[in-house]
């Protein structure tokens, strides 16, 4: 066996400790048992493959792209997949394959921004409505299922139509819409949370309304939080789509993958692959992030631990 | 040390805890029994001041308590099931860490080490998340925590009733030591008359939210108790009798 | 004599590479047998792969399992689910998570005589009123109709005693029948327990982690520890128990009487 093995199984030990030297080591030993337990789910593996290949796409486009996105060449335009456009071109003559390859920037940014708004959005109202409870968590509420009542793509459309087309609205609105449901469910964990053992010990120990909530109530809610977001993920890419099929999210030539499709509804017919390969794209990535969702569900999985 | 005045407390229109009158001194370790039902852990938790709905007097160090409370860590509680006492995703070191830095004492990795010592752990237990840990050693990490701010009482919910005997034998042990060293003041509740035999002087029999009896340890063993409820508990807790079977 | 009522020999409960169970071995006629043990020791599972009801991931094996001579280890899980609720039965710890929440408890009593395929609905009403009642169950006509979270912890537990016997089964296997409920309901349920076990001569496996209950209610205790019997004995001999697991947990046992 060889050096390398050796010190790659004692560093797997150091990892997997049951009694941890320091906290730097217990945290890398949780983020360890974690990786391992998704890796041994072979769905949420593929899911994440997906999920990274993505961003190595995303981060690699220029060197991957056979040609630009937007250089136009109209004596080429709509051309059939073949060995100089392997997925074709689209009706300016623009290579599709470049332009889905970079077009994941896009979609990345969108999932991404989303991501980072509406989660704590939701994470932070939901515990707090949960924990304070009576009439802050009425209110709270109350706006959430206002939020809920309404179908998402047109609450969206209305958000976009009144702050203007654009990427950055898009996102915007998106994000607005999608907080609702991270509210539910961190609202739900938190009031089963609340009336634990844990809770009452660190109210003993003089604990604030806002540390218990941060510190105590938020981390073990993020779990059901984060497997809800990869699950919307798909839903998210296809509101993004959406918006940009109907000419409100991302304006032209940017390669986004809903306008894409919009783009070549005209030509559905005869030239299926304007449509059909944004198409795929979009449902290779949302099934991504579904499996990945499905396989965090189960790796976080409270009960299991 | 605690001084409770026609003590009641509510859960919505119920009456739990009806009208309960006791005082426990400094250094005493006052038990109180009943069944389930009988308002004994909501009474525990009127006087940790983690139920608000109670009405009466009651006196803590010679302070009166109000509803609302502000914890500065003289009270401090040790709950039933190990499993639900420690939060599932902070480690030992936090745990403990958590009190001393709300309450700025310094020292913390110190004062952590002598915390477990002092509960019979050792420092390959400090980085460890509560699934590493045996129900017996969750519990052991529950006393230190609760232990960690030097408080003057502690309560203790049915410490024991979630662990195996040898283990409850050794929490009981630890229990008894540690009053001992610190001069502590216990309230037990618990359903199981020989714990509160084991680890209080006095013990208050409470049924349907009152105190129906109040006696010393000393008669409790002698089953001089004269309370017909207590003396059906007394019966109940001997075991099954084989003089019952027909055979 | 005849063959005896449960004969277990070898009996090993593996979980993947970790032994639950390791080499259980013992035989039962029409007697109350007790298990003790503590968390761990495998007590629970034992009772359970008698019944032949295992977690998942479990794997059985042993030289013998037999029930009044049939090989239980041959049995198709067909004659396995016929055997159950027959001829031998489980109680739980918890009657809450083994009632059905949305069914009166005097109907899932008949249900259980019906699904034993001999009672018209009528005949298994009257049946279920009478174990109610057989059950000590004061008012068996009021709590026929109630729902089981309308119910006390200790009727929940008769009324699971009634639904086990209602097969008239030859072999009740109780794991910590009473470990949920008050001391003063506890002793009300093992009276039960006690009283139809003799009436129908059963045999009876009463698992706890109880010593005294389980020594002050069984002919015979089996002690375990971590997948092994370490100790058989007679109940009442249980004091002058000779392996030092027993004594251990013989002295761990807080004690009320002044010793």
């Amino acid at each position: 066996m060889s050096r390398a093995a050796w010190a790659g199984q004692g560093w797997r030990a150091w990892l997997g400790s049951a009694a941890p030297n320091s906290r730097r080591q217990a945290r890398l030993g949780e983020i360890y048992r974690f990786s391992r337990a998704l890796m041994r789910h072979p769905l949420a593996a593929a899911g994440l493959a997906i999920v990274l290949l993505l961003v190595l796409i995303a981060a690699l486009a220029p060197l991957l792209a056979p040609h630009a996105p937007s250089a136009q060449h109209l004596a080429d335009r709509l051309r059939g997949p073949g060995a100089q456009h392997w997925l074709g071109t689209d009706e300016l003559g623009r290579d599709i394959l470049s332009r889905l390859l970079f077009g994941t920037r896009i979609t990345l940014g969108i999932v991404a921004l989303v991501t980072a708004i509406a989660a704590p959005i939701g994470l932070a109202i939901g515990c707090m409505a949960g924990y304070a409870g009576g009439w802050v968590d009425a209110a709270l509420m109350r706006v959430t299922d206002v939020f809920l009542a309404l179908p998402r793509l047109i609450l969206a459309l209305a958000f976009v139509a009144a702050l203007g087309p654009g990427i950055e609205n898009a996102v915007l609105a998106i994000a607005l819409v999608a907080w609702p449901p991270y509210a539910r469910i961190a609202r739900a964990e938190t009031l089963a949370l609340r009336r634990s053992d844990f809770i009452a010990a660190a109210l003993l120990a003089g604990a604030s309304p806002g540390r218990i909530v941060l510190r105590h109530i938020m981390p073990l809610c993020l779990s059901s939080v984060i497997v809800r977001v990869s699950l919307d993920m798909a839903g998210v890419i296809l509101i993004a789509a959406g918006l940009g099929f109907l000419g409100l999210g991302a304006q032209p030539p940017a390669p986004e993958w809903g306008a894409m499709i919009a783009a070549g509804r005209k030509y559905m017919l005869d030239q299926w692959w304007v449509a059909a390969m944004p198409g795929i794209a979009i449902a290779v990535v949302s099934l991504g992030f579904n499996l990945l969702g499905d396989g965090l569900r189960d790796v976080l999985d409270p009960k299991q631990r | 040390m605690i001084e409770a005045r026609t003590l009641t407390a509510r859960f919505g229109a119920t009456t739990v805890v009806d009208a309960v009158s006791f005082s426990v001194a400094a250094g005493e370790a006052f038990g109180i029994v009943g069944e389930s039902g009988s308002g004994k852990s909501t009474l525990l938790r009127v006087i940790a001041g983690l139920h608000e709905a109670w009405s009466g007097a009651l006196l803590l160090e010679g302070a009166p308590q109000g509803r609302r409370r502000s914890h500065r860590g003289r009270v401090q509680m040790v709950f039933q099931d190990p499993y639900g006492s420690l939060h599932p995703r902070h480690t030992v070191d936090r745990a403990l860490a958590e009190p001393l830095a709300i309450h700025h004492v310094g020292d913390a990795p110190g004062r952590i080490a002598a915390a477990l010592h002092a509960v019979g752990l050792d420092a390959a237990h400090r980085f460890r998340y509560p699934y590493q840990l045996s129900g017996g050693q969750r519990q052991r990490v529950a006393i230190a925590r609760a232990l960690i701010l030097e408080p003057a009482l502690l309560l203790l919910d049915e410490p024991t009733a979630a662990l195996d005997v040898s283990v409850q034998a050794e929490i009981i042990a630890l229990l008894q030591r540690l009053r001992r060293e610190r001069q502590l003041s216990y309230v037990l509740v618990s359903h199981n008359l020989a714990v509160v035999a084991q680890l209080c002087e006095r013990v208050a029999v409470m049924r349907e939210g009152r105190f129906i009896e109040e006696l010393a340890v000393g008669d409790l063993r002698a089953g001089s108790a004269h309370d017909p409820y207590t003396l059906e508990l007394l019966r109940a807790s001997a075991g099954f009798r084989r003089a019952a079977r027909r055979v | 004599m005849t063959a005896p009522l449960l004969e277990v020999s070898d009996l090993v409960l593996r979980f993947g590479d970790t032994e639950a169970v390791r080499g259980v071995s013992f035989a039962m006629g029409r007697e109350r047998l007790g298990i003790v043990g503590e968390s761990g020791s495998g007590k629970s599972l034992t009772g359970r792969a008698i019944l032949r009801l295992l977690p998942s991931g479990a794997t059985l094996q042993a030289t013998r399992l037999a029930f009044a001579g049939a090989d239980l280890l041959a049995a198709t899980e067909r004659e396995m689910r016929a055997l159950r609720g027959r001829r031998m039965a489980l109680v739980l710890q918890d009657p809450r998570f083994s009632l059905n929440p949305l069914m009166s408890v005097g109907r899932q009593i008949a249900e259980a005589y019906r699904a034993h395929g001999r009672a018209s609905m009528r005949e298994a009403r009257a049946q279920a009123l009478a174990m109610l009642e057989a059950v000590r169950i004061r008012e068996p006509q009021r709590v026929h109709d109630l729902y089981p979270h309308q119910i006390s912890g200790g009727m929940g537990q008769r009324v699971m005693i009634a639904m086990m016997l209602a097969g008239d089964p030859d072999l009740l296997i109780a794991d910590e029948p009473t470990s949920a409920l008050d001391v003063t309901v506890r002793v009300q349920v093992l009276a039960v327990l006690d009283e139809q076990a003799s009436r129908r001569d059963m045999g009876l496996i009463l698992i706890s982690h109880d010593l005294d209950l389980v020594a002050s209610f069984c002919d015979r205790v089996l002690v375990m520890e971590r997948g092994r019997i370490v100790e058989s004995c007679a109940a009442a001999a249980l004091d002058q128990a000779q392996h030092p697991y027993t004594r251990r947990l013989l002295a761990s046992r807080p004690l009320l009487a002044a010793s």
